[in-house]
Protein backbone atom coordinates (compact mmCIF):
# COMPACT_ATOMS: atom_id res chain seq x y z
CA UNK A 1 0.00 0.00 0.00
CA UNK A 2 1.13 3.22 -1.01
CA UNK A 3 0.62 6.40 1.55
CA UNK A 4 1.54 9.75 1.20
CA UNK A 5 2.99 11.93 4.00
CA UNK A 6 2.52 15.66 4.32
CA UNK A 7 5.60 17.66 5.16
CA UNK A 8 5.43 21.05 7.28
CA UNK A 9 8.15 23.15 8.28
CA UNK A 10 11.70 22.14 9.29
CA UNK A 11 10.31 18.73 8.14
CA UNK A 12 9.55 19.51 4.92
CA UNK A 13 12.59 21.71 4.00
CA UNK A 14 14.64 18.59 5.05
CA UNK A 15 12.88 16.60 2.64
CA UNK A 16 12.96 19.26 -0.08
CA UNK A 17 9.28 18.58 -0.72
CA UNK A 18 5.92 18.99 0.50
CA UNK A 19 5.32 15.29 0.96
CA UNK A 20 6.65 11.37 0.49
CA UNK A 21 5.92 8.84 -0.58
CA UNK A 22 5.74 5.38 1.32
CA UNK A 23 4.98 2.22 0.80
CA UNK A 24 3.99 -0.16 3.38
CA UNK A 25 2.50 -3.28 4.23
CA UNK A 26 -1.29 -3.75 4.95
CA UNK A 27 -2.10 -3.45 8.51
CA UNK A 28 0.96 -1.68 9.23
CA UNK A 29 0.97 0.70 12.17
CA UNK A 30 2.12 4.05 12.43
CA UNK A 31 5.53 3.19 14.09
CA UNK A 32 6.22 0.77 11.33
CA UNK A 33 5.18 3.72 8.86
CA UNK A 34 7.74 6.15 10.72
CA UNK A 35 10.17 3.32 10.70
CA UNK A 36 10.03 3.30 6.57
CA UNK A 37 10.69 6.94 6.56
CA UNK A 38 13.62 6.78 9.04
CA UNK A 39 15.21 4.19 6.60
CA UNK A 40 15.47 7.17 4.00
CA UNK A 41 18.69 9.10 4.13
CA UNK A 42 16.79 12.33 5.26
CA UNK A 43 14.28 10.66 7.42
CA UNK A 44 17.66 9.68 9.74
CA UNK A 45 17.38 13.22 10.87
CA UNK A 46 14.15 13.12 12.28
CA UNK A 47 13.53 13.11 16.11
CA UNK A 48 13.47 9.66 17.81
CA UNK A 49 9.59 9.68 17.99
CA UNK A 50 8.23 12.62 15.80
CA UNK A 51 4.81 13.02 15.93
CA UNK A 52 2.17 11.70 13.26
CA UNK A 53 -0.95 13.01 12.50
CA UNK A 54 -3.76 10.65 10.73
CA UNK A 55 -6.68 11.67 9.57
CA UNK A 56 -5.77 15.35 10.96
CA UNK A 57 -5.57 13.64 14.49
CA UNK A 58 -2.76 12.92 16.48
CA UNK A 59 -2.22 9.11 16.38
CA UNK A 60 -0.46 6.42 18.64
CA UNK A 61 2.39 4.05 17.82
CA UNK A 62 0.04 1.80 17.75
CA UNK A 63 -2.70 2.89 15.24
CA UNK A 64 -3.07 0.90 11.64
CA UNK A 65 -3.12 2.78 8.77
CA UNK A 66 -5.66 2.13 5.74
CA UNK A 67 -5.69 2.92 2.72
CA UNK A 68 -6.60 6.54 1.88
CA UNK A 69 -5.49 8.15 5.31
CA UNK A 70 -4.20 11.32 4.91
CA UNK A 71 -0.98 11.17 7.23
CA UNK A 72 1.34 13.77 8.12
CA UNK A 73 4.74 14.21 9.97
CA UNK A 74 4.21 17.25 12.62
CA UNK A 75 7.36 19.08 13.90
CA UNK A 76 7.11 20.41 17.09
CA UNK A 77 4.41 23.11 17.09
CA UNK A 78 5.37 26.54 17.57
CA UNK A 79 2.16 28.84 17.35
CA UNK A 80 0.95 31.69 19.46
CA UNK B 1 -20.38 31.65 21.17
CA UNK B 2 -17.86 30.27 20.00
CA UNK B 3 -15.92 30.97 16.90
CA UNK B 4 -12.37 29.86 15.84
CA UNK B 5 -10.78 30.37 12.67
CA UNK B 6 -7.17 30.72 10.92
CA UNK B 7 -6.57 33.62 8.51
CA UNK B 8 -4.29 35.15 6.56
CA UNK B 9 -4.96 38.46 6.94
CA UNK B 10 -4.46 41.19 9.53
CA UNK B 11 -6.84 40.04 13.56
CA UNK B 12 -9.38 42.86 13.93
CA UNK B 13 -8.99 42.67 17.44
CA UNK B 14 -11.93 44.95 18.12
CA UNK B 15 -14.29 42.60 16.25
CA UNK B 16 -13.42 39.98 17.92
CA UNK B 17 -14.10 41.63 21.25
CA UNK B 18 -17.69 42.95 19.89
CA UNK B 19 -18.10 38.70 18.95
CA UNK B 20 -17.68 37.81 22.42
CA UNK B 21 -20.02 40.94 23.59
CA UNK B 22 -23.03 39.76 25.90
CA UNK B 23 -25.57 41.42 28.56
CA UNK B 24 -24.76 38.66 30.37
CA UNK B 25 -21.15 38.63 30.47
CA UNK B 26 -19.50 40.53 33.40
CA UNK B 27 -15.73 40.10 32.50
CA UNK B 28 -14.26 40.01 29.12
CA UNK B 29 -10.70 38.74 28.80
CA UNK B 30 -8.36 39.30 25.95
CA UNK B 31 -5.00 37.72 25.27
CA UNK B 32 -2.95 38.88 21.89
CA UNK B 33 0.04 37.18 20.93
CA UNK B 34 2.25 39.69 18.97
CA UNK B 35 5.73 39.29 17.23
CA UNK B 36 8.78 40.41 19.71
CA UNK B 37 11.70 41.71 18.33
CA UNK B 38 14.57 39.73 20.22
CA UNK B 39 14.85 36.28 20.78
CA UNK B 40 17.36 34.02 22.51
CA UNK B 41 19.39 37.06 22.15
CA UNK B 42 19.42 37.48 18.27
CA UNK B 43 17.61 40.47 16.55
CA UNK B 44 14.13 39.41 15.05
CA UNK B 45 13.11 41.60 11.97
CA UNK B 46 9.69 39.49 11.31
CA UNK B 47 8.15 35.73 11.54
CA UNK B 48 6.80 33.59 9.19
CA UNK B 49 3.74 31.78 10.16
CA UNK B 50 2.66 28.10 8.76
CA UNK B 51 -0.51 25.96 9.36
CA UNK B 52 -1.28 22.19 8.74
CA UNK B 53 -4.64 24.34 7.79
CA UNK B 54 -6.97 21.42 7.95
CA UNK B 55 -5.54 20.28 11.42
CA UNK B 56 -5.19 23.52 12.84
CA UNK B 57 -8.56 24.35 12.17
CA UNK B 58 -9.95 21.26 14.09
CA UNK B 59 -7.19 21.63 16.85
CA UNK B 60 -8.18 25.06 17.49
CA UNK B 61 -12.13 24.05 17.45
CA UNK B 62 -11.51 21.24 19.81
CA UNK B 63 -9.85 23.39 22.34
CA UNK B 64 -12.68 25.76 22.08
CA UNK B 65 -15.52 22.84 23.00
CA UNK B 66 -13.27 21.78 26.09
CA UNK B 67 -13.23 25.41 27.34
CA UNK B 68 -16.68 25.52 27.00
CA UNK B 69 -16.91 22.54 28.83
CA UNK B 70 -14.66 23.75 31.80
CA UNK B 71 -15.48 27.13 32.15
CA UNK B 72 -19.21 26.50 31.46
CA UNK B 73 -21.14 30.18 29.81
CA UNK B 74 -17.52 31.27 28.50
CA UNK B 75 -18.10 32.90 24.87
CA UNK B 76 -15.28 32.27 22.89
CA UNK B 77 -13.23 34.26 19.92
CA UNK B 78 -10.08 33.01 18.66
CA UNK B 79 -8.10 33.42 15.25
CA UNK B 80 -4.62 32.67 14.05
CA UNK B 81 -2.48 34.41 11.41
CA UNK B 82 -0.48 33.01 9.40
CA UNK B 83 1.93 34.48 6.63
CA UNK B 84 4.68 37.10 6.63
CA UNK B 85 4.42 39.18 10.23
CA UNK B 86 6.44 42.30 11.22
CA UNK B 87 7.42 43.11 14.22
CA UNK B 88 4.31 44.16 16.79
CA UNK B 89 1.69 42.50 14.46
CA UNK B 90 -0.67 40.26 16.32
CA UNK B 91 -0.30 36.69 15.49
CA UNK B 92 -3.23 35.42 17.92
CA UNK B 93 -6.26 36.84 20.17
CA UNK B 94 -8.10 35.31 22.10
CA UNK B 95 -11.04 36.84 23.61
CA UNK B 96 -13.20 35.11 26.28
CA UNK B 97 -16.49 36.54 28.20
CA UNK B 98 -18.24 35.16 30.74
CA UNK B 99 -20.13 36.77 33.45
CA UNK B 100 -17.39 36.19 36.25
CA UNK B 101 -13.90 37.64 35.56
CA UNK B 102 -11.31 34.26 36.59
CA UNK B 103 -13.71 32.37 34.08
CA UNK B 104 -13.00 34.75 31.96
CA UNK B 105 -9.55 35.39 32.67
CA UNK B 106 -9.01 31.52 33.34
CA UNK B 107 -10.52 30.16 29.79
CA UNK B 108 -8.10 32.37 27.94
CA UNK B 109 -5.31 31.32 29.54
CA UNK B 110 -6.56 27.42 28.75
CA UNK B 111 -7.24 28.60 25.11
CA UNK B 112 -3.50 30.23 24.97
CA UNK B 113 -1.71 27.37 26.53
CA UNK B 114 -3.16 24.09 24.86
CA UNK B 115 -2.92 26.33 21.49
CA UNK B 116 0.69 26.04 21.89
CA UNK B 117 0.92 22.77 22.54
CA UNK B 118 -1.38 21.33 20.47
CA UNK B 119 -2.11 22.96 17.16
CA UNK B 120 0.16 22.28 14.63
CA UNK B 121 1.54 25.84 13.71
CA UNK B 122 4.86 26.73 13.32
CA UNK B 123 7.08 29.86 12.57
CA UNK B 124 10.12 30.92 11.43
CA UNK B 125 12.05 34.14 12.81
CA UNK B 126 13.94 36.12 10.19
CA UNK B 127 16.57 37.72 11.86
CA UNK B 128 18.97 40.66 11.45
CA UNK B 129 21.56 39.28 9.89
CA UNK B 130 19.16 37.98 7.18
CA UNK B 131 18.98 34.10 8.19
CA UNK B 132 15.94 32.39 9.08
CA UNK B 133 15.05 29.61 11.14
CA UNK B 134 12.50 27.30 12.37
CA UNK B 135 11.71 27.84 16.30
CA UNK B 136 11.59 24.91 18.17
CA UNK B 137 10.27 24.61 21.57
CA UNK B 138 9.83 21.42 23.39
CA UNK B 139 6.76 20.07 22.72
CA UNK B 140 4.47 18.22 25.47
CA UNK B 141 2.46 16.39 22.75
CA UNK B 142 5.69 14.94 21.88
CA UNK B 143 6.71 13.87 25.31
CA UNK B 144 3.21 12.93 25.67
CA UNK B 145 3.02 10.40 22.87
CA UNK B 146 6.84 9.53 23.05
CA UNK B 147 5.93 8.00 25.97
Amino acid sequence: MEVRVLLFASYADAFGAPNLSVTIPDGATVKELLARVKEMAVGQSLPAAPLIARNQEYAAPGDIIRAGDEIALIPPVAGG
Amino acid sequence: MTRTAIVTHAIDVAAIIAEVASDGAGATSLFLGTVRDINDGRAVTGMEYTAYGAMAERELTKIAAEAVDRFGGVALSIEHRIGVLALGDVSVAIAASHPHRRDALDATRFVIEELKKRVPIWKREHYADGTREWVDPSSSVARMVAE
